[in-house]
C-alpha cells in the first residue's frame, strides 16, 4: 500500500546478488585488485563436490546376514607391501596418517601425530624436508617420502624408515610443487632443507632424476637396492588420471599406490590450483581399482585412498569401492586441535573464524600446529594431542566395524561395491554403483 | 696391511648380489666386472671402500653414496651419484643427465662431458666436469660448487639458490635469477682446490663465476616476468 494516497504503489524486488558474482567472488576480485598477487592458502578444495556422503550402505536384508554388533569379530588389520618388500608393513587399522612436513607443521604437531598413530597401531608419514627425530622417535611405523625437492633426503633415514613413498603428486595440486613461505623457514627448517633462512621456498614439481614411468621403474629399483628390498615402496599420485596413473605405478613396480583426491589438503598453494585442478576423491577410487583389477593386481598391490576422509563411514565406503586403506591429513589436524572454536577470539584477530582458518602458510596458527613460532607451537601438548588423535582413530575404526558388521562382513576388507548405492546420478556414475532404488549405473556398459 | 682386492663379476652375479657384497663391506678394493649398463650399481654404499666399475653403467650408479670412492671406467647413465652424501665418484667417460642430482656432499668428477641438468637441486656436493654440461645445469642448485671446464648449455643456474658455478668456456644462456659474479681471490682459491682434488691442471683465471642474483627469494609482483 502506498504511503501517499494519491501515488500508486510500485512493488520493489528484493536486492538480488549474482550467483556468478557471489560475495566470495567479489571479495576475491577486490583482494586481487588491491594486492596484485594470487591467493595462497592451505587445505584442500572447499567447493561442494560429489563425495562419500552421496553413497549409502544397504545393510543386511533377506539375502545378507548381519553380524552381531558388539560380539562377533570384525577384523581391521591390513598388510601393505606384499608384492615385493621382504618386510611388509602391518597395520592394526586401515587408516593411516598422510604425509605432512616438519616445516609446514610444528615439531609438537608431528610428535602428536606419531603418538596418536602409534597408539592405534598405524603409520604416519614424513613430508617435504626430511625426517625429524621427534617423528621417528614417536612413530612406531613411519613412511618416508621421496619428494621432487629431496630436501633432507638421506640414505640413513631411508634405511630406518618402515616404508618409502615416492610422491608424484598430491590431490590438492596435481602437477604442483610444495610451497613454504619465508615466515616458516626458521633456522632449523632452513638447515634441514639446505636453504637460506627466511626465504620463500618453492619445491620442485618434477623429480630431478627421473621422467615418466620407465624411469620411475629404475628409480624404484635403486631405492630397493639401497634398502635391500626390505621396504614397501608406495607411489603417491594426485587424482587426475587415476586409471592410467595407477596402472603405470604398478608397471613401475610399486607395492602400494596412494591416490589423493582434490579434497586432500596441502600446506600451501594457490587457491586457483586447489579448486581447479584434479578430480574428487570419489571419482578416483573406482578408476584406480579398475586399473588394478584389469592387471590382476587388486589386493596384490594395495590401494590407499585419501582426500576428505572424515569418518568411519568414509573409510567403509572407500574400502567397499576397493581400497585397502585410507589416509587422513586434515581430519587428523582437526583432531589434534586445528580450527578449534575455543580459539575463536584469536581467529577473529587473524581476520577469519574457526572452521575457516586456512592461512597455514603464514605460520600464525593459534593452535600451535601449522606454525614454527615457538610461543605458538608450545601451546600444543603432544601427549594430549596424540591422545585425541588416538581417540578419533578409535571412533573411526568402531564406526567402520559397525558398518561392516551391518553388511555382514567379518573383515572390513570384505566390504564390496554391491553393499552400496548412490543418492545422486553423479555419485552413481563416479562410484560405479546403482542410483538408490534403481539398477541404473550411469556410464556402465551393462 | 694391504686392503683385500675382490672381483665381482656381473657375468656370474646379479646386481643384488654385487650390491649386497659392496654394502656389507667396511673396507677393501672391489672391481665390478662386466657391468653391461646395469642400473643402480654400487648404490647405497656406506663405508670407505674403493670400487672400480670396469665398463659402462646405467642409471643411478653410486646413488646416495657415503664415504666410498667409486670409479666408473666408462660412461654413466642418468642420475649418476644422485643424492651423494660424501665420498668420491669419478666417471672416466661421459655422464648422462641429472648428474649428482640433489647431492648433499662429496665430490663428483666427470672426465668427459655431462648432459642436461647436471647438478640439479644440488645441496652441497662439489661437481667437476672436464668437458661440457647440457641445458638447465645447476637448476635450483642450493649449495655446493659446479665446475665446468668446457661449455655450458642454455639456462645455466635457473632459479639457483646459494650454489656457485664456475665455467671456463662459453655459456649458451643464464637461467632465471642467475648472474655472473666477480671471480675474486677467495673464489679462485676455492676453484683451485676443486680442480686440484679433481685432478685437472688448469689456470683458475680462465673461468667465470656465476651465482644467484637473489631476486626471486621472495615472491614479488615486480618480478613477474621471471616467474
Amino acid at each position: 500500500m502506498s504511503d501517499h494516497p494519491d501515488k500508486p504503489h510500485t512493488p520493489q524486488t528484493v536486492p538480488r546478488k549474482s550467483a556468478t558474482f557471489d560475495d566470495y567472488t567479489l571479495s576475491e576480485i577486490r583482494r586481487a585488485a588491491a594486492t596484485g598477487i594470487y591467493d595462497i592458502r592451505g587445505g584442500g578444495a572447499k567447493r561442494r563436490l560429489p563425495h562419500f556422503d552421496d553413497l549409502l550402505f544397504l545393510g543386511a536384508s533377506m539375502s545378507r546376514y548381519p553380524l552381531e554388533g558388539y560380539r562377533e569379530r570384525c577384523d581391521t588389520a591390513v598388510t601393505l607391501g606384499t608384492r615385493f618388500a621382504s618386510k611388509p608393513i602391518e597395520l592394526k587399522i586401515p587408516i593411516t596418517i598422510a604425509g605432512m612436513s616438519f616445516g609446514s607443521l610444528s615439531a609438537q604437531a608431528k610428535e602428536a601425530l606419531g603418538r596418536g598413530a602409534t597408539a592405534m597401531g598405524t603409520s604416519t608419514t614424513t613430508g617435504d624436508g626430511g625426517m625429524t627425530e621427534e617423528e621417528r622417535g614417536h612413530s612406531a611405523k613411519l613412511v618416508y617420502q621421496v619428494l621432487p625437492s629431496r630436501y633432507g633426503m638421506n640414505p640413513d633415514d631411508l634405511r630406518r624408515a618402515d616404508a618409502i613413498e615416492v610422491v608424484v603428486g598430491q590431490g590438492a595440486k596435481p602437477g604442483g610443487g610444495g610451497m613454504l613461505l619465508g615466515q616458516k623457514i626458521t633456522a632449523r627448517v632452513a638447515a634441514m632443507r639446505t636453504l637460506p633462512e627466511g626465504i620463500d621456498q618453492r619445491s620442485a614439481c618434477r623429480h630431478p632424476d627421473w621422467t615418466g614411468p620407465d624411469d620411475l621403474a629404475i628409480k624404484i629399483r635403486e631405492l630397493r637396492e639401497i634398502t635391500a628390498w626390505e621396504k614397501p615402496i608406495y607411489v603417491k599420485i594426485g587424482a587426475a588420471r587415476p586409471y592410467y596413473d595407477t596402472a603405470l605405478s604398478v608397471k613401475a613396480g610399486a607395492d602400494v599406490v596412494v591416490v589423493d583426491g582434490m579434497q586432500g589438503g596441502t600446506a600451501a598453494t594457490q587457491d586457483v590450483f586447489i579448486e581447479h585442478v584434479g578430480i574428487p576423491t570419489l571419482a578416483a577410487v573406482r578408476e584406480a581399482v579398475r586399473a588394478l583389477q584389469e592387471l590382476d593386481m587388486h589386493r596384490k598391490v594395495q590401494l590407499i585412498i585419501s582426500g576428505g576422509i572424515r569418518s568411519g563411514a568414509d573409510v567403509a565406503k572407500a574400502l567397499a569401492l576397493g581400497a585397502d586403506a585410507v589416509s587422513i591429513g586434515t581430519a587428523a589436524l582437526v583432531a589434534i586441535g586445528d580450527n578449534d572454536p575455543a580459539l575463536e577470539e584469536e581467529y577473529q584477530k587473524l581476520g577469519t573464524t574457526a572452521g575457516a582458518y586456512d592461512d597455514w602458510h603464514e605460520g600464525n596458527d593459534p593452535a600451535g600446529i601449522t606454525t614454527q613460532r615457538p610461543e605458538l607451537a608450545q601451546r600444543l601438548d603432544p601427549v594430549k594431542a596424540g591422545r585425541r588423535l588416538a581417540n578419533y582413530l578409535a571412533v573411526m575404526t568402531m564406526e567402520l566395524q559397525t558398518l561392516a558388521r551391518a553388511n555382514g562382513k567379518s573383515n572390513v576388507l570384505n566390504l564390496e561395491p554391491e553393499d552400496l548405492v548412490a543418492l545422486t546420478v553423479e555419485a552413481a556414475a563416479m562410484a560405479g554403483v546403482p542410483l538408490a532404488g534403481t539398477r541404473w549405473i550411469p556410464g556402465s556398459d551393462a | 696391511m694391504t686392503p683385500k682386492r675382490v672381483e665381482l663379476d656381473l657375468a656370474d652375479l646379479s646386481v643384488r648380489q654385487v650390491n649386497a657384497a659392496l654394502q656389507a663391506a667396511d673396507q677393501g678394493i672391489f672391481h665390478v666386472l662386466h657391468p653391461g649398463g646395469e642400473h643402480a650399481l654400487a648404490c647405497g654404499l656406506d663405508a670407505p671402500i674403493e670400487v672400480h666399475v670396469d665398463g659402462h653403467v646405467g642409471y643411478y650408479c653410486a646413488g646416495m653414496n657415503k664415504h666410498a670412492s667409486v670409479t666408473v671406467r666408462g660412461n654413466a647413465g642418468t642420475g649418476c651419484a644422485e643424492n651423494i652424501m660424501s665420498g668420491l665418484v669419478r666417471v672416466q667417460g661421459d655422464a648422462s643427465q641429472s648428474l649428482a642430482a640433489t647431492g648433499h656432499g662429496g665430490l663428483v668428477v666427470v672426465e668427459g662431458s655431462a648432459s642436461a641438468r647436471a647438478g640439479i637441486s644440488m645441496k652441497g656436493v662439489d661437481i667437476v666436469v672436464g668437458g661440457d654440461v647440457g641445458h638447465m645445469s645447476a637448476f635450483m642448485a642450493q649449495a655446493g660448487h659446479l665446475v665446468v671446464l668446457g661449455d655450458a648449455g642454455s639456462d645455466l643456474g635457473d632459479s639457483i639458490y646459494e650454489a656457485e658455478i664456475f665455467v671456463r668456456g662459453s655459456v649458451a644462456s643464464l637461467g632465471a635469477d642467475c648472474e655472473e659474479k666477480p671471480l675474486d681471490e677467495e673464489h679462485r682459491s676455492i676453484l683451485a682446490g676443486l680442480l686440484q682434488r679433481a685432478g685437472f691442471a688448469v689456470d683458475t683465471a680462465t673461468f667465470k663465476r656465476y651465482g644467484s642474483a637473489r631476486r626471486l627469494y621472495h615472491f614479488s609482483i615486480d618480478h613477474m616476468d621471471e616467474y
